[in-house]
């Protein structure tokens, strides 16, 4: 069970949270002006990094704020979260 | 013709058995429903001018600390999110606090909606109540880290409530639960409860 710490309320049990997929993904511009391969591409390519990966989780059951947060998708460290809006972090 | 309506609060049926209980502790534990508090939730910008005149309307601030309560006048306000907060008031006074908190936030872009219906409230206070809750959250509930004061929507049992530290000296804690699973909550209270029951003499 993983010890996620809100940006808001601060640690909470995983069970509170809702996972969004990788963090930092533009809504491109002007959709209706991609080609199938590029809209293809925007929907469902996302990285899949071992080590520290920016994602989008949301604090379901308590203060209910989409945040983000940088995980080791290796160790599931928590290295990093910060508020929508923010921008990433340096991690080590 | 309807004569006459009868209002019924979602724990109605479990007064007997969560006094029991009580009874059962020896004061150890107390459990007791709260029923039909008025509660209304108000959203808006906790930098813009309708905090302010909130404020003022209320006699207490909407607290901006993450999942802290402030109390006074008979009204607690929780902190629910940095632009959400819960009223909460004695029963009957829902349509009153409802038009104060309109008329204090006046045309601004704020949102203020009674949801008096769409949780009840229990009473979980004695000197073992931080350990019968424990059973079934994560939070850390030590005065510690959720003294007077603190506030909190968690997992309780795998149900969603709001939970608030009293400020009485006391140990003892308001548990918010959504109308249709408070009887899951208040069955898994009372076993939950069974723990702290006194051996028979
Ligand atoms: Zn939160």
């Amino acid at each position: 069970m993983l010890l996620i710490p809100c940006p808001w309320c601060g640690p909470r049990d995983e069970a509170e949270f809702g996972y969004g997929g990788q963090a930092h993904v533009p809504y491109p511009q002007d959709p209706a002006a991609l080609s199938d391969r590029e809209w293809a591409r925007y929907l469902f390519f996302r990285d899949n990094p071992k080590g520290p990966h920016a994602e989008r989780w949301c604090h379901s059951a308590g203060c209910r704020r989409w945040f983000n947060a940088v995980r080791n998708t290796a160790t599931n460290e928590v290295l990093a979260v910060y508020r929508v809006g923010e921008p990433r972090p340096v991690t080590g | 013709m309807v004569e006459h309506v009868e209002k019924h609060s979602p724990l109605g049926g479990f007064a007997a058995r969560l006094a029991a209980a009580t009874r059962a502790s020896g004061g150890a534990v107390r459990l007791a429903e709260l029923p039909f508090l008025t509660q209304v939730n108000v959203r808006l910008d906790a930098k813009g001018p309708a905090a302010d005149a909130v404020r003022l309307a209320l006699g207490i601030p909407l607290p901006v600390a993450p999942n802290t309560m402030v109390r006074g006048g008979g009204l607690a306000a929780l902190w629910l999110g940095p632009d959400e907060w819960l009223v909460v008031g004695p029963p009957g006074t829902a349509s009153g606090l409802e038009a104060r908190l309109r008329g204090a936030v006046g045309g601004t872009h704020a949102a203020v909606t009674d949801v008096s219906a769409q949780r009840t409230a229990l009473l979980v206070a004695g000197p073992r109540s931080r350990d019968l809750l424990a059973h079934g959250t994560s939070l850390d509930l030590h005065p510690r880290s959720f003294g007077p004061g603190r506030c909190a929507q968690t997992l309780l049992a795998r149900a969603q409530v709001v939970l608030a530290a009293r400020d009485e000296r006391r140990p003892g804690f308001w548990l918010l639960v959504r109308s249709s699973f408070a009887g899951y909550l208040a069955e898994w209270l009372l076993d939950a409860a069974v723990e702290y029951a006194e051996p028979p003499s």
